[in-house]
């Protein structure tokens, strides 16, 4: 399964100019690629702001190039319902659905945010590029949790992951796009069980996350519900270091964390392969552990 | 926000056990063409709440929805049908007005065709 996932993504022309410390820089095997028109992401100057609304930032463009270099295995998933969990100045929602195509290919987008600012410039945003989502004022995916159960093929969230004073989180305004509580965990930590509620059969998750936010112990996490992961985009800043992460449902990690269940332990082997993901977060070695066995 | 989106949304407040369908209360609706997808309208048939489709297609004033759809694998097959229901589910947009919980009568605003579902802190 992950290696028909590399596969793929060597395929992608776009790969190789995208400057990402996870992606391969490997040229695609069938020598020049003929001129192609780039895969469209929203454009700068078309996104709409408002100072209350977090604007495009160094996040945003890895979880949108996160997008663009698996945009052949997105195309090929065939989703129907993409969903933006968090949404901000529109961004992200926009790019995905000018690179997967709008709605007379049958996909159709939601996007939430907690902002009520912020969910008017998802749609100047949007508007702006002549694309369409169904644009909603939620906290997470409030109102659609019971109706949208299992209906969401791509999911795709960059949550407020900076670690902050526990009674920030939540605030209004632009607060809410980066307060993230203790270890930046506290949204996020809510988001993956609705997450997992609201994925299809063969939902795809794709998440931002702060190396202070522990990944790999996400991923622990992730995988007790079933979930393969691997890091799409990799990115260090001076500030911080970025992950996107995938996550998808995968039968026999399913079956593996079915098998575990009430001794949520992480086999050794499954933590070296996590742990091969993450090769400069090997002192979480113990604490992933502990804190995933509580 | 397009009558889709109506049909997946449903008051989720603490304790609301009958929070769905939510009734709608009209100040301003408008159209706007979408482009027509059979596959898309085929694969969501299924996820529509049908009845809930046909009061809110009324309540915007659009009446030519088929009370019960008694043979869906027929009914997919008319194009007729397939454009009604393209209408109604994509095309129809509810600009200013309420959504309505049926259990508690809680209203949630829709402003520039924005559904505000976030809940009150006491209703969580």
């Amino acid at each position: 399964m992950e290696e028909h996932h590399i596969k793929l993504d060597l395929a992608n022309p776009y790969l190789s100019s995208l400057g990402t410390k996870g992606g391969s820089k490997s040229e695609p095997k069938n020598g020049p690629v003929p001129f192609k028109m780039p895969p469209k992401t929203a454009q700068i100057r078309l996104v709409s702001s408002h100072p209350e609304v977090y604007e495009p930032c160094d996040d945003s463009f890895a979880l949108v190039d996160a997008l663009l270099a698996d945009r052949t295995n997105l195309l090929a998933h065939d989703p129907t319902i993409c969903m933006e969990v968090g949404c901000g100045s529109g961004y992200v929602i926009t790019s995905l659905a000018l690179m997967l195509g709008r709605e007379d290919s049958g996909i159709h987008y939601f996007a939430t945010d907690i902002n009520p600012h912020a969910v008017r410039v998802t749609c100047e945003t949007l508007d702006a590029h002549g694309v369409h989502a169904e644009v909603i004022c939620a906290d997470i995916a409030t109102g659609l949790e019971s109706r949208l159960e299992g209906l969401v093929d791509v999911l795709v969230v960059n949550p407020p992951y900076v670690p902050t004073p526990e009674d920030e989180v939540g605030c209004e305004g632009i607060a809410s796009a980066w307060a993230g509580g203790e270890n930046g965990r506290v949204v996020i930590d809510r988001i993956l069980p609705i997450a997992d509620k609201l994925l299809s059969e063969n939902g795809w998750l794709y998440m931002v996350t702060l190396a202070a936010n522990n990944p790999l112990q996400i991923c622990v996490l992730m995988r007790q519900k079933g979930y393969a992961s691997r890091i799409v985009v990799q990115r260090s800043t001076e500030e911080e270091s970025l992950h996107v992460i995938k996550f998808w449902r995968d039968a026999e990690v399913l079956r593996e964390a079915k098998e575990q269940v009430g001794t949520s332990k992480t086999t050794p082997a499954v933590m070296e392969y996590l742990l091969s993901q993450f090769p400069r977060m090997s002192f979480w070695r113990t604490g992933g552990n502990s804190s995933s066995n509580s | 926000m397009r009558l889709l989106t109506h049909n997946m949304l449903s008051c989720n407040i603490k304790g609301v056990t009958n929070g769905f369908p939510l009734r709608i209360e009209v100040e301003k609706s408008m159209e706007k063409e979408v482009d027509f997808n059979i596959d898309f309208l085929k694969s969501i048939f299924s996820k529509v709440e049908w009845t809930a489709l046909v009061d809110a297609a009324r309540s915007l004033g659009y009446n030519e929805l088929p009370e019960e759809v008694a043979d869906s694998s027929t009914m997919l097959e008319s194009s007729d049908f397939l454009k009604k229901f393209h209408h109604a589910l994509l095309e129809l947009h509810l600009e200013e007005g309420a959504l309505i919980c049926p259990e508690t009568g809680r209203r949630f605003p829709v402003n520039k065709g924005i559904p505000n579902m976030l809940l009150h802190e006491d209703e969580v």
